[in-house]
């Protein structure tokens, strides 16, 4: 059973406070995209083993929406940071290029 | 036979005598005894049968790795199976009876399957029940479940109650023996937080048991020192009878706790499972001892040395007066010593190494014991107890040299690392040639959230069997935990054990080396699932080359002891069998729990009224108080009908019906889900939120509303009325309030965080009541207060006001096609309201009704409901609701996804009405059938029901359906299926049936 920390209120939260969201960074895609667009939208997920991101809701707490990087493999947690971002921040990436040189996932590394 | 000694056991205290029952005998055991002791002290060898071929089965071990004395405990309310009796401490009035034999423990009929064994080998399931197939049904399938399980079930409801503890620690210390005890004081001093548990009853393990000498102390001595020491440090707690079940994510650790287990008689608690969060874990969980195979090693009077020795030197108990010792290292040697001074015979020492042993050896002979080395045994002699050996040379292949009359054997493999909680969250093992074991790969160990190791493995669990080197190892296991977790530690010093040297082990696996077929078919590895050597053979040559296939086709180490001693033995008879070493066999999955702990303590407190919250409107007592036939509608629980006295449910149900389209119906509706959305951007984002446009509906008006998501499936509906100018009010479905609200704020957090929109979800803080029928707005205007005209709120309009004193909200909105108000007013008036509207209403004919007639009046009227006409595969347009769907809007949810070719296809399912041409009820969830098979071979299907009611008001059938084509076949008669292979015709009608114009909500 995981524990992170929500980014807003500080908290260091059991799993059991915690829901999990599927995939961080997805784009919409809406009317006027094509097949292939809204498909990788719709359908398309990352399932690596190593880094990944991943949206977490801190549900039985605060009740925001957070992102969380870490290795689905070691259960590493490199941070958890606002969910109102379209990239990881730089500090996030750094912390995970100093445990996972060379990392990369989807456009990002 | 098994006997109490007149000396010795520093267990037991012989002034407290304990009675307990055993089959129906009362015999007499100690305080301090466990229920193996005592059993055995009674002579009572023979405790249980082996699953499947019934054997005779006694006494194994002395701890928590039995696998064969299972028992049934206790009476009624209190009874258990499977309960392992070396775990079991003795208490008066125990009451044990043995398991899975018929008629009694001594003559079991099923025992007639060892004659069969030839018969049943490994796989035998999967090759003999396979064909033909209709037996499977009706002989196969009762004849397994008649004889699968150990254990019958409890019948009575378990009389004990249970508790979850939660604990937060720096460092935990997993063992109670000397280290776990060095590990715990060196974290201790640190001044972390520390717990230290042990799974038994007694602190110092195998140590206190062998007589070691610890910083020129008895090994008893320094124990009680050591935790005496212990107990004087604030930071520091230490548990008895407490198990480290489980290590898992991030430091999270489970713990099983034994607190009334030997104090039935006193209140609290039985069990109680820690849910523990620590930064660091020392596993200090010893070693298990390991059978070795030959034929006849699972005769009752076969037991590891390491038991044999416990049981005299813990309990004052010998196994039998002739004890044979077979192994092949060191340490069973003291085994014999330990006999010898106890004043019983040991007729020989059979060591299957040519070498033989080191200094214990010397003192072996040095008291008068026969040491054979390079020897095996032959087989075991004795029918249902051992009555003697026959001695081989291991190197051969069983040819008797020499035959010895005993009554017990005692064998030892070689030793095991306790390494499953090491291996729970991702440890790994790496393969020690030398000692013959797995041992915890420190490099590779558990690692937390911050990347670093989070469980060290201490002493024998981590591979030093030698006292002087697991405390040394220890020490620094309790000193990286304390540091690893923020201790200070300080400059010391490891206690110094000291043991006599021992000569290496060797590993032996299959007793002699060139056991014949008839020898390895009697060489049994798993003793409570009756897995024998030659059944790992078969599977291999069978195919069935990795670990977890040859596991799962010979079911080894799947019994309730998890294979704590077959494991080992069984993959490396595998890795023989493959030609290739162990280590490249490797291990099966180390699973939590260590051993198996009670449902009870799963559960906690979650029983009865805890077990879930039960979420109650306002007005829960009046209707528990007046005959309501709850339902769960989430957590909710509604009334589906109010039943009277001589009334059926149905007849209950019908009769609201007809009251309320006839004169005047109350519904609770308070559980409905009431989300407040409120700003600037509120009407951008509820554009949206809803397939039709809410930005434009008036203040002062209500629209009905649909929700998808992006896959553009319907997922929720509900009435919206805008308040003021950047105030909508949205009302869900009864379950979706939590999954709406949660839905938006998922929306308004992380794609659209930019508007300036708030939602809050206000369901528990209304109590809504739908007042409904000929006479609703005669009833409010007795009650009096706003003017609830059809002139001051039209139909699908909403006021603010006063009711009878009561702050209200009105809205005039209608799910059953009736006149309707929709009254929402302070949640603590709830009940206030609602008793006034039933007093006022008498002259009215009121009733208050319930889920089932609110579901019938909107079938009438072909209103959709949320999980009957939607399954999550169900779009808008399918159920007719274009109407509800905004051409204008440039996006909404969902939009793009009803876009999609097979989406907009012509040929999906539509929604229609359903009239059977009998006027029977269709039954729900049925298929219309069309001719031809598809490629399944099952008929083709062109529809279903999705709702289906007896109408009171019609009297006759209704339902409604999705239908190929369905609205473009008004009038055509379909086919149904019934589930009793009958079909039944329904004639394919509009899905309105009641007052199609809307004539009767609208006045």
């Amino acid at each position: 059973m995981l524990t992170l920390k929500c980014p807003y209120c500080g908290v260091h939260a059991d799993e059991t406070e915690l829901h999990p969201g599927s995939e961080a960074h997805l784009k919409r895609y809406g009317p006027g995209s094509s097949d292939d667009e809204f498909e990788g939208y719709l359908f398309m997920r990352e399932n690596p083993k190593g880094v990944h991101f991943e949206r977490w809701r801190h549900v039985y707490g605060c009740g925001k929406w957070f992102l969380a990087a870490r290795d689905t493999n070691t259960l590493e947690v490199f941070g958890t940071y606002s969910a109102q971002t379209t990239e990881p921040p730089q500090e996030i990436k750094e912390a995970i290029t100093a445990k996972r040189p060379g990392w990369s996932w989807r456009e990002f590394q | 036979m098994s006997t109490r000694l007149s000396s010795g056991g520093r267990l037991v205290n012989k002034d407290k005598p304990v009675e307990f029952q055993f089959n129906g005998k009362r015999l007499k055991g100690y305080e301090g005894d466990t229920l193996a002791s005592a059993l055995l002290a009674n002579d009572q060898m023979l405790v249980g049968r082996s699953f499947k071929y019934h054997r005779p089965r006694g006494i194994v071990a002395s701890g928590a790795e039995e696998p064969n004395a299972l028992v049934n405990l206790g009476q009624g309310g209190k009874f258990e199976p499977n309960q392992r009796v070396t775990t079991t401490e003795l208490f008066d009035g125990l009451y044990a009876t043995s398991q899975n034999h018929w008629p009694t423990l001594e003559f079991d009929i099923g025992a007639i399957n060892t004659y069969l064994a030839r018969f049943l080998p490994a796989g035998f399931y999967y090759k003999m029940f396979m064909f033909p197939r209709p037996f499977w049904k009706h002989v196969y399938e009762p004849f397994i479940r008649q004889s699968a399980g150990l254990g019958k079930a409890p019948k009575d409801r378990d009389a004990d109650t249970y508790e979850h503890f939660y604990a937060f620690y720096d460092v935990v210390v997993i063992g109670g023996g000397i280290a776990g005890l060095t590990a715990a004081l060196e974290a201790g001093k640190s001044g972390a937080r520390v717990l230290v548990m042990e799974q038994t009853a007694a602190w110092g393990g195998r140590a206190v048991v062998d007589g070691v000498e610890i910083d020129g102390q008895a090994a008893e001595e320094w124990v009680a020192a050591s935790v005496e020491a212990l107990q004087a440090m604030e930071n520091v707690e230490i548990r008895t009878r407490l198990m480290g079940a489980g290590v898992y994510d991030h430091g999270y650790l489970l713990a099983y706790e034994r607190l009334r287990d030997h104090l039935p008689e006193e209140k609290g608690p039985r069990h109680r499972l820690w849910r523990i969060r620590t930064k660091q874990i020392v596993t200090a969980t010893g070693a298990i001892e390991r059978p070795i195979s030959f034929a006849g090693n699972d005769l009752p009077g076969v037991m590891l040395a390491s038991a044999v020795r416990d049981y005299v030197v813990n309990w004052g108990v010998s196994i039998g007066d002739r004890t044979v010792v077979v192994t092949n290292n060191d340490d069973a040697y003291r085994t014999a010593i330990v006999l010898k001074e106890a004043g019983l015979d040991v007729p020989a020492i059979i060591d299957a190494r040519q070498g033989g042993a080191g200094a214990l050896m010397d003192e072996a002979r040095g008291l008068g014991i026969r040491v054979e080395t390079g020897k095996a045994i032959a087989k075991v002699k004795g029918k249902g107890r051992v009555t003697g050996v026959a001695i081989c040379a291991q190197a051969g292949q069983g040819g008797v040299l020499d035959e010895i009359a005993c009554d017990c054997v005692a064998m030892s493999g070689g030793w095991s690392p306790v390494v499953h909680l090491w291996s729970h969250c991702g440890g790994k093992l790496k393969w020690d040639d030398a000692q013959a074991m797995f041992r915890p790969d420190p490099a590779k160990a558990p690692k937390g959230a911050s990347g670093e190791a989070f469980v060290i493995t201490a002493g024998i669990a981590n591979g030093h069997l030698r006292s002087a080197d697991a405390l040394v190892d220890a020490f620094e296991a309790g000193r990286s935990a304390a540091k690893a977790a923020g201790g200070k530690v300080k400059a010391g010093k490891a206690p110094v054990a000291a043991d006599a040297d021992e000569a290496t082990l060797e590993a032996i696996w299959l007793m002699p080396q060139g056991a014949s077929i008839k020898l390895r078919m009697k060489a049994w590895l798993d003793f409570q699932n009756d897995v024998k050597v030659s059944d790992v053979q078969l599977a291999a040559r069978e195919g069935f080359e990795s670990v977890e296939h040859a596991k799962r086709y010979t079911t080894l180490g799947m019994a309730t002891d998890q294979g704590k001693l077959s494991n080992i033995n069984g993959l490396a008879i595998l890795s023989d069998a493959l030609d290739q070493p162990i280590p490249q066999t490797g291990t099966t999955t180390f699973r939590p729990p260590y051993t198996p702990i009670s449902m009870g303590a799963i559960a906690g407190e979650a029983r009865d009224e805890l077990f879930q919250p039960i979420r109650r409107t306002p007005m829960y007592q009046w209707h528990e108080a007046n005959g309501a036939d709850f339902e769960p509608v989430g957590h909710w629980r509604r009334p589906y009908a109010f039943v009277r006295s001589g009334e059926s449910v149905h007849d209950a149900v019908n009769r609201e019906v007809m009251n309320t389209r006839e004169k005047l119906g109350l519904l609770d509706a308070s559980t409905l889900g009431k989300l407040i959305v409120k700003g600037p951007d509120a009407g951008k984002f509820l554009d949206m939120m809803y397939t039709n446009m809410m930005s434009t509906l008036p203040v002062g008006k209500c629209r009905y509303g649909l929700m998808c998501n992006e896959n553009g499936f319907l997922s929720d509906d509900g009435v919206v009325a805008r308040i003021n100018e950047d105030t909508w009010l949205c009302h869900t479905t009864t379950g979706g309030a939590d999954r709406i609200h949660a839905w938006m704020e998922d929306w308004l957090q992380c794609e659209w965080w930019d508007w300036k929109v708030y939602v809050a979800n206000v369901t528990e803080q209304y109590a809504q009541v739908a007042v409904v029928g000929p006479n609703a707005r005669k009833v409010l205007e007795k009650i009096g207060g706003m003017d609830v005209s059809k002139e001051a709120i039209p139909f699908m309009q909403w006021a603010d006001g006063e009711l009878g004193g009561i702050k209200a909200r009105v809205y005039r909105i209608s799910f059953s096609g009736e006149l309707s108000y929709e009254i929402a007013v302070p949640a603590s008036q709830g009940r206030a309201f609602w008793d006034m509207l039933l007093e006022a209403g008498e002259e009215f004919g009121v009733m208050p009704y319930g889920t089932e007639c609110l579901h019938i009046m909107r079938a009438e009227k072909g209103f959709i409901m949320i999980g009957d006409e939607t399954d999550g595969t169900v779009i808008p347009q399918d159920l007719n609701l274009n109407w509800a769907i905004s051409k204008k809007k440039e996006d909404y949810l969902g939009k793009r996804a009803q876009e999609r070719s097979h989406m907009a296809d012509p040929n999906r399912w539509k929604l229609v009405g359903l009239e059977t041409l009998d006027g029977s009820v269709l039954p729900d969830g049925a298929y219309a059938v069309a001719p031809g098979l598809n490629s399944n071979g099952q008929r083709n299907t062109i529809g279903r029901v999705t709702s289906t009611y007896h109408s009171p008001t019609l009297n006759k059938g209704i339902a409604m359906g999705l239908v190929h084509n369905g609205p473009d076949r008004m009038g055509d008669v379909i086919e149904f299926r019934k589930v009793d292979g009958t079909t039944v015709k329904a004639r394919i009608v509009d899905q309105v049936f009641y007052d199609k114009d809307g004539e009767k909500q609208n006045v």
